[in-house]
């Protein structure tokens, strides 16, 4: 079962945005994300919205969907005008979740030249594609490098079998390297993604995982904890005692170890489960999360942001693509958030980055905090005396509390 | 029944008997007064209902009876119409001096006894109160239609108590109904009748006084000498104060307002006071024009044993919880209270109670009738503590114990009487030697109930030392107790600190050889409530500085949502702000974020107090 939408208020058929989204919109980067909700085999921990084959029944077909997510693209464009919002090119591109490369390349580039069409990008734009290592071959690489994908993404979780199995990924171990070969030389640049913290992964474990993902040189490495959602298969054997529960603990030694072996190996924190070798290399798209910039999100179950404006789609492949064949919004809720929620949600996003939250912009009682903070070791001295809010390695760990106390009334 | 019932105001005290039942809780009573009441015509058999005369919910949910009532109803013997005045009494050991007062305006006593269980130790202080009152004394047997009934052997054992033959002991059924008559007839012909000068001046005993919203306070009495009359006034000889009596009456058994009382009778009066502490039991009601000199005697000012901090879940609720208690003294004398600041709870009071049944109903009343949330601290008593510089201070809170050069410290202590079956005998030996209780005497009652007597410290008694007495003697032990002056102790105080803060709520006096093992228990359960802090914190149980027993709550290392779920920054928001709004239940100690819920499970005594108090 997939994760459960937010209740929000209801979201206008024609997807137009209300007037707050339009304030500044100029100065703030815009970027697309395309939900391609399709997965070979649902993974234990997953609770993301995608669907395998025998779910949909065969009612949504996967050779439909490039078509029907170009047609959300159109439909965002026309909204977009219509809101009187000013034209902007793309600064980024992610396909995402679900496996993106289970479609062929073919359709991935058609819906990204859709959006070309559209908008345009900017020169040096990041475009970038999740990809399974079982999903890719050298020829499937090429056609995306040739069709405007300058980066991919791989599903990596984890170098040891036993940690793969209870994960229930399917590709083997050794699939990974050759994969990242391939997209190198196919001019990608490359980013992995690594889960700690499974239930029956030691903490040796987690090294050679950590070990074997440097030893690959990405340019750039995800490590996520893993979390256990309510309603997945993982809940369930955790919940019957035939898996082991997480153990909070145990993330927090693994992350730190991580992250020095990261360090060592010259990658940098720029959010706290991202690294990247140079700034450069830092994944733009998921910054504009953090940093509250816009973006379109296609795709059933997409979320996306506007200026302050959240609205997200309809779960369902086969209702979301009913929705935009009828000329409707496939939104199915959306809120506009006020001054005091931006806030809040400013703060707890951008505190989550290596470049921090500008002193100078916190309330009153937040500034009154920072002492504090700096006298529990969540937050660099350093940083602090030249007017950022920067989160130690402490800190990082313990990102929810500092939020929690940076917005305390 | 009766076919003319006596007037009040014109009855020649010749026919007035006045008695009262000395029960134990569920020996049926209630039930045996309830078939007095249909018998004799006074309750009619379409408004009759169970326990009648139990008006609280809370008296008929625990079978208890906690205010009394006097109910006069008609019985002819021999073609006289008699008028009998049932005083209803408290069971319980907490309301001795209410006991005491009831018992003081009759002239006897019926003891009703369970058939199947015997006598238990409170009954049997209530009988030797009434023996004190030289009341005449009906022994009966209740409940012989059970099956387990032993009539023989308790017969005996109750002889064997009061003097007599076990063949008098009337046998009695109040299910239904057997040997009832018998018992009324035997009211009439036993009981003296009640003795006093008419044409003396006015003095009645106010043996209970009850708050009713409308008519204000109701003054229940006995009169002993002269004439009440309505329109009078009326004066109280403890404070001189005087009412005008707005209405006088009996309860047949509802209120029925009449010419007057005279001398032997029992009714009640309204003077539109409304404090029951201007109409205090055992006072003596006299009328201004003709006053009485002297006072019947025998008042007393109803004094606290047990001393225990309430406090409001929700700070806001202050003000509800104050007028609360303050509706509760206008019907409850012995009831005190005082506002009390705890740094861990807020704004609360200290209140005052005759034990610790009196503060569990009392508690449980302010948390139903008034939907409040109620954190209660540990009970406690209070304690004289002599300084060196001879000064005295007297401590119901342990935030107030002193701190410095203490001489001495003297702690209440009680007589305590236990009946159990003798096979129990050491398991209750046990239980007091490991209560610094002093073994005073022993006796068998019958060839295997055994009465054990020890002198006890009041505080040794008042948290669970009756539910341990229960268990140990799967369910037969009974205990009655009642003070007994005080002793000098090796007291000492427990501070319990979190991070180096003391929490003033688990604060404790404790024997000093118990002290260890309360540091222990509480840093323990802290330990297990409280939840890990982004720094390790301390638990420490200290007696002044020197620390006795420590635990450590190690600190929480992580605290981050790893991701945002492809753009989903809603969810991430509703959780914080679930977060935050869970803070808001927190209190801060210091630095430390204690939930309600730990101060609730730190201070509850619930995994005794759900057994079962009987």
């Amino acid at each position: 079962m997939p994760s459960a939408l937010p209740v929000g208020g209801p979201a206008p058929a024609d997807g137009v945005l209300p007037e707050q989204a339009l304030t500044g919109a100029a100065a703030r980067m815009f970027s697309l994300y395309a939900h391609i909700p399709f997965c070979a085999v649902r993974c234990g921990y997953c609770d993301f919205n995608t669907y395998t084959a025998t779910e949909l029944g065969g009612g949504a077909s996967q050779d439909a969907y490039a078509a029907t997510a170009a047609s959300e693209v159109t439909f965002a464009a026309r909204a977009m005008e219509e809101s009187g919002l000013p034209a902007r090119t793309l600064g980024t591109v992610f396909f995402g979740g679900g496996t993106p490369t289970l479609l062929p390349a073919s359709d991935l580039t058609a819906v990204l030249a859709a959006a070309v069409a559209a908008w345009g990008v900017v020169d040096g734009a990041e475009i970038t594609t999740e990809a399974n290592p079982d999903s890719v071959s050298p020829d499937s690489l090429q056609e995306l490098a040739d069709g405007g994908f300058t980066r991919v993404s791989f599903g990596m979780q984890s170098a040891v079998p036993h940690v793969l199995r209870v994960l229930d990924r399917t590709h083997t171990p050794s699939r990974v390297p050759q994969a990242i070969e391939w997209a190198r030389n196919a001019g990608l640049k490359v980013s992995v993604d690594l889960i700690y913290g499974t239930p029956g992964e030691s903490e040796a474990d987690w090294e050679t995982s950590v070990r074997t993902a440097l030893s690959y040189q990405p340019d750039h490495i995800s490590a996520y904890a893993l979390i256990v959602e309510d309603g997945t298969k993982l809940a369930a054997q955790i919940r019957r005692g035939q898996v082991p529960r997480i153990d909070d603990d145990d993330h927090a030694a693994k992350y730190a170890l991580a992250d020095g072996m990261f360090e060592a190996a010259g990658l940098s924190w720029y959010e706290v489960s991202n690294w990247a070798r140079t700034p450069d290399d830092a994944c733009r798209h998921n910054l504009a999360y953090w940093r509250g910039d816009d973006w379109w999100g296609i795709g059933p179950g997409a979320h996306s942001h506007i200026g302050g404006v959240r609205w997200w789609n309809v779960k369902h492949p086969t209702a979301y693509a009913g929705r935009l064949a009828a000329g409707l919004s496939p939104a199915a809720g959306r809120e506009t958030l006020d001054a005091g929620t931006r806030e809040m949600e400013r703060i707890m996003l951008l505190t989550r980055l290596s470049g921090g939250i500008a002193v100078n912009t916190l309330s009153t009682g937040a500034k009154h905090e920072i002492a504090r903070l700096i006298a529990d070791e969540l937050i660099d001295p350093r940083a602090a005396f030249a007017g950022h809010l920067v989160l130690t390695l402490r800190g990082r760990l313990l990102a929810d509390a500092v939020v929690r106390r940076l917005l305390e009334d | 029944m009766a076919r003319t019932a006596p007037v009040p105001a014109a009855t020649d005290p010749a026919i007035i008997r006045n008695f009262c039942i000395i029960a134990h809780i569920d020996h049926g009573k209630s039930t045996l007064a309830d078939r007095m009441l249909q018998l004799t015509g006074a309750v009619e058999q379409r408004n009759m209902k169970a326990q009648y005369l139990d008006r609280m919910d809370i008296e008929r949910e625990r079978g208890i009876t906690i205010k009394s009532q006097a109910v006069r109803v008609p019985w002819e013997v021999d073609g006289t119409a008699y008028c009998l005045n049932m005083i209803d009494t408290p069971g319980h050991v907490d309301f001795t001096y209410e006991v005491s007062r009831s018992l003081a305006a009759c002239e006897g006593a019926i003891l009703l006894v369970d058939a199947a269980q015997g006598i238990e130790a409170q009954t049997l202080a209530n009988l030797y109160l009434a023996m004190e009152h030289n009341l005449t004394i009906i022994p009966v047997l209740n409940k012989i239609d059970l099956p387990a009934a032993q009539p023989e052997k308790y017969a005996a054992e109750l002889a064997g108590l009061i003097g007599g033959k076990a063949e008098d002991v009337l046998l009695v059924s109040g299910k239904t109904g057997v040997g009832v008559e018998a018992l009324l007839d035997k009211i009439v012909s036993e009981l003296p009748a009640p003795q006093g000068n008419p044409n003396a001046p006015a003095r009645a005993m106010i043996f209970d006084s009850v708050y009713d919203t409308y008519r204000g306070v109701v003054t229940y009495v006995r009169v002993v000498d002269g004439h009440l009359s309505p329109r009078e006034r009326i004066q109280m000889m403890s404070t001189r104060a005087t009412h005008e009596l707005l209405e006088i009456g009996v309860s047949s058994p509802e209120p029925t307002p009449s010419k007057g009382l005279g001398v032997g009778e029992v009714g009640y009066l309204i003077t539109g006071v409304k404090d029951v502490r201007q109409s205090k039991v055992g006072d003596t009601v006299t009328t201004l024009s003709k006053p009485a000199t002297e006072s019947l005697g025998g008042y007393e000012d109803p004094k606290p044993m047990v001393f225990s901090g309430l406090y409001p879940l929700d700070g806001t609720d202050y003000p509800v919880l104050r007028d609360a208690l303050d509706k509760f003294t206008l019907n409850d004398a012995a009831l005190v209270y005082e506002p009390e600041t705890s740094a861990a709870l807020g704004f609360g009071f200290r209140v005052g109670f005759l034990g610790l049944l009196h503060l569990e109903i009392t508690r449980e009343r302010l948390e139903r009738e008034y939907n409040l949330d109620l954190i209660s601290t540990a009970p406690n008593v209070e304690y004289e503590v002599t300084l060196e510089d001879k000064k005295v201070v007297t401590v119901t809170n342990p935030s107030e114990y002193p701190s410095g050069k203490i001489a001495e410290v003297r702690e209440p202590m009680v007589s305590a009487t236990i009946l159990a079956p003798s096979e129990f005998i050491g398991a209750i030996m046990e239980l007091c030697q490991q209560r610094r209780g002093v073994l005073g005497g022993m006796d068998y009652l019958s060839e295997d109930r055994v009465e054990i007597r020890y002198r006890l410290p009041l505080a040794e008694i008042v948290f669970d030392f009756f539910d341990l007495l229960k268990s140990k003697t799967r369910g037969y032990g009974s205990l009655d107790w009642k003070a007994d002056g005080g002793q000098v102790a090796d007291l000492v105080k427990v501070d319990i600190l979190l991070q180096g803060e003391q929490v003033d709520a688990f604060s404790a006096i404790t024997h000093r050889d118990k002290a260890y093992a309360y540091g222990v228990m509480m840093t323990g359960k802290l330990r297990e409530l409280i939840p890990r802090q982004q720094f390790e914190v301390p638990i420490q149980a200290a007696i002044g500085a020197r620390i006795i027993a420590r635990e450590s709550i190690r600190a929480i290392r992580k605290d981050v949502l790893a991701k945002c779920y492809g753009g989903d920054i809603t969810r991430k928001r509703k959780l914080l702000e679930k977060q935050k709004e869970g803070k808001k239940r927190m209190k801060m100690v210091g630095r430390v974020e204690v939930p309600q819920e730990a101060f609730i499970a730190a201070l509850s005594s619930d995994e005794s107090k759900d057994k079962s108090r009987k």
